[in-house]
């Protein structure tokens, strides 16, 4: 019973000499820091995976090809947080020291707990059509960027799209709609808006809740579907809880044309499943390897065997997404270059940068990827940009896209979003006004 | 040869009775003291404040509640994740409701409602013995983690279900939310859990801790001696829950800082909780410790430790390896000494007494 501490001490002091040394472990002088949070491990690196690739992949191409941004290599650093808000919180401890100018955390848990953290510590927090919606608010979250959209706003185009599909948004009156979604911060934040839609437009909402322990045993919820037998499915759904209900739905024989997803699967989770096809999700980016930068990927990186990703990814749905995360980043990095002069940024200078990143037409066509995506202008009032998707449907073999750009729901997602937000800095007492000078565009 | 008793007489009852009869020991727990509140705070990195010292003295707080309960009365739990969970869930909700009561109190208070569902779960315990127990505290895990998904009114009806941390002070100075220093935290973290560590081994140490190994080690035999069984077991579920509440408060509110709460708490935790206790050393303070250092420390270590010292382990790769590192050392020591780390100090210290001259 004695001494009980010494070895723990001892064990904690030998770690300390150790991690002390560790803390300047230099990244050279003329480099941008950029850590990718990133997971190939856990039940969700199905989904990880390929993004992570992705975002890898484009910013070791521009080391590659333009030697980094502006002339600065990027430092990039990828750092295994297995889609867990524990490690996740250790390595943003781990990458701090080293003065990153952005993190990008990949999971609603992890951005969650970063948001407070961002203004304090002076690190922009980049999460790309996750995390909070509310923190779309520059002015309330200065220090936090959700472009191009927000989970709000995917609902929003998924009813309007279900509108057209019934012939006109009225039509949904009666209807019943199910939503199966990740019992977890992510699945959870849609509900009341899809609440308040029900109310307003007369469809009935059935909520089927996925627990994260339970993403690959859905066999509960579909039988309750089969049940309900709802006209729509909607799905909010990550990881390993995509495969699992593509399955389940086909099991239970589900129209798959009446169901719909956010943006979250990807090839890997529909592709086996025999009788996927027809099913349907949102997307605002290109598929494929047809642009030029993703052959320079190809040409510069991967076939030097520089990325951990195989030949045949690249270009997948997820793998791009990550490449479009990554053309955020660059952006970002590259709008701060030219708003301070300076060649090396650092964290305070690439939220400027953030808040100016304007990628139009123009500017997609400039750096090789001509009509990826959609133009997004983020601003300081705006840090989101609400930009609209479309649907594209699983033919067996590949996505087709099926419709236009659908614009979401401005009228019913801004009041949300600015409750939300209200909400969010009365109940973090002594949330700090926004005390960042915007910047003239 | 420096670690001996030799010369130091027990002239009272009050010596005999010490929790640290040899003076060396004494020496040594002033020394990691000093080390734990000077040393580390002034001179320790972020990092190791933040993602090594903080989980850990989390995690010890935990098994300390847990072996209690199984080490040192003999009944199973699988609910410690759930019961630190309550004491999260209770402390938001303190805090929120009372801002004006200090948070540190909410901490420790927040404990108490910890115990209160663990003597409800633990009630059981008086008909159901071993695996059973297990399985009924298995229950309470699942109960307590669809409470915390599927009551909004636990987390003041935020539409991720997250808790939000808010700014807190204790004399002036920020102890939670993201302006508070980690050193801060570290601190009141570290205060709390030396006294509360001082607590349990008073309790283990006195009639009600012999009560409850009198209960590990045959019940029937305990009742026999005019031990009553029901308060006793209900005791050991409330003082262990006790200890499991504020634990998971101080994880909530010191070391994450708010967050996707009710997934922190799933029954990975409480095996991950229950692998330290065994690992550490079952019915035994220190043990508690070292299982808490070796489960939470060793895979932060392996993570960053071995790129720092200049062994390129990159991502993924790090995380397969912590894993097959961590498994192969469980089962190595349990192979070893199955009676845990903490017994594997006892020998050490029996052999130092000796050294060097063993006969």
């Amino acid at each position: 019973m004695s001494k009980r501490l010494k070895v723990s001490g001892l064990a904690a002091g030998v770690l300390a000499s150790s991690l002390m040394m560790a803390a300047p472990q230099a990244v050279a002088q003329e480099s941008i820091y950029v850590p990718l949070f990133t997971y190939r491990t856990g039940p969700f690196a199905g989904s990880g995976i390929p993004i992570a690739d992705g975002m890898h992949d484009y910013l070791q191409m521009l080391n590659e090809r333009d030697g980094g941004i502006g002339g600065v290599k990027i430092a990039i650093d990828e750092c295994e947080t297995g889609y867990d808000t524990k490690k996740g919180l250790e390595c943003y401890d781990a990458v701090k020291p080293k003065k990153p100018v952005m993190v990008n955390p990949w999971s609603t848990g992890i951005s969650l707990s970063l948001i407070p953290k961002a203004s304090v510590d002076k690190i922009p927090v980049l999460s790309m059509a996750y995390g909070l919606s509310a923190s779309a608010r520059g002015d309330v979250f200065p220090w936090v960027f959700n472009p191009p959209a927000t989970y709000w706003d995917g609902l929003a185009m998924i009813i309007r799209y279900l509108g057209t599909e019934s012939g006109g948004l009225d039509k949904l009156k009666g209807k019943k709609i199910g939503y199966i979604y990740f019992d977890g911060g992510f699945g959870k934040e849609p509900i009341p808006l899809f609440e308040q839609m029900a109310k307003d437009m007369g469809f009935e909402l059935k909520l089927y809740p996925v627990p994260p322990g339970e993403m690959q045993n859905q066999s509960s919820q579909w039988l309750s579907v089969r049940r309900d037998r709802p006209d729509f499915m909607v799905m909010y759904g990550w990881g390993a809880m995509n495969p699992t209900a593509v399955k389940e739905a086909v099991k239970i024989n589900y129209p798959m044309d009446k169901f719909v997803s956010i943006w979250w699967p990807g090839e890997n989770d529909v592709n086996g499943t025999e009788g996927a096809k027809g099913f349907k999700m949102l997307n605002w980016h290109g598929i494929g390897t047809d642009y030029p930068a993703l052959k320079d990927i190809q040409k510069l990186v991967v076939d030097k065997g520089l990325s951990k990703s195989p030949k045949e990814k690249v270009g997948e749905l997820l793998y791009n997404r990550g490449v479009y995360n990554a053309i955020l980043i660059a952006e970002g990095i590259a709008q701060a270059q030219k708003i301070t002069g300076k060649k090396v940024v650092d964290g305070s200078d690439v939220r400027r940068g953030l808040e100016n990143i304007n990628l139009d037409e123009a500017r997609f066509k400039a750096i090789g990827l001509p009509a990826f995506a959609g133009n997004l202008q983020l601003t300081c009032q705006d840090h989101n940009g609400h930009r609209a998707a479309f649907i594209q449907q699983w033919d067996g073999a590949k996505w087709v896209k099926i419709t236009d750009f659908i614009q979401p729901m401005p009228e019913k997602v801004k009041p949300a979003l600015d409750e939300a937000a209200k909400e969010y800095s009365e109940k973090n007492a002594g949330w700090p006004k926004r005390s960042e000078a915007c910047d003239k565009s | 040869m420096f670690y001996r008793e030799t010369g130091q007489f027990k002239t009272n009852y009050a010596d005999d009775m010490a929790v640290f009869p040899i003076l060396q020991d004494r020496i040594g727990i002033a020394l990691i003291l000093v080390l734990a509140f000077v040393v580390i705070p002034l001179a320790g990195s972020n990092f190791l404040l933040s993602s090594v010292m903080i989980p850990f003295l989390v995690f010890s707080l935990a098994s300390i509640g847990l072996n209690i309960l199984t080490g040192y009365t003999g009944l199973i739990s699988l609910g410690t994740g759930a019961f630190m969970g309550v004491g999260a869930y209770a402390c938001y909700k303190l805090t929120t409701l009372f801002p004006e009561v200090n948070i540190v109190v909410w901490i420790v208070a927040s404990g108490f409602f910890s115990a209160l569902v663990g003597v409800l779960f633990g009630l059981p315990s008086l008909r159901i013995k071993g695996f059973y127990l297990a399985v009924a505290t298995l229950a309470a895990q699942f109960f307590l983690q669809w409470c915390f998904t599927r009551i909004p009114w636990l987390y003041n009806y935020n539409a991720s279900g997250a808790i939000e941390v808010g700014q807190r002070t204790l004399f002036g100075i920020n102890v939670t939310g993201a302006k508070a220093s980690l050193e801060a935290r570290y601190m009141v973290l570290l205060t709390i859990v030396t006294v509360l560590t001082w607590v349990a081994s008073n309790i283990m140490h006195g009639r009600i801790g012999r009560s409850f190994m009198a209960v590990r080690d045959m019940d029937i035999a305990a009742e026999l001696m005019g031990i009553d069984l029901l308060k006793t077991k209900l005791l050991a579920f409330a003082v262990s829950s006790f200890y499991a509440g504020v634990a998971g408060a101080a994880m909530m509110f010191l070391w994450y800082g708010g967050g996707e709460a009710n997934d922190a708490f799933n029954i990975n935790q409480s095996f991950l909780i229950l692998f330290m206790v065994i690992i550490g050393g079952l019915g035994s303070m220190i043990g508690s410790f070292f299982g808490a250092a070796f489960i939470s420390m060793l895979p932060t270590v392996l993570k960053f430790g071995l790129p720092a010292l200049g062994i390129p382990l990159a991502g993924a790769t790090a995380e397969h390896l912590t894993y097959i590192l961590v498994g192969a050392l469980i089962i190595f020591f349990l192979i070893v000494e199955p009676h845990g780390l903490a017994r594997l100090w006892q020998i050490g210290k029996q052999k130092l007494r000796m050294w060097p001259f063993p006969y």
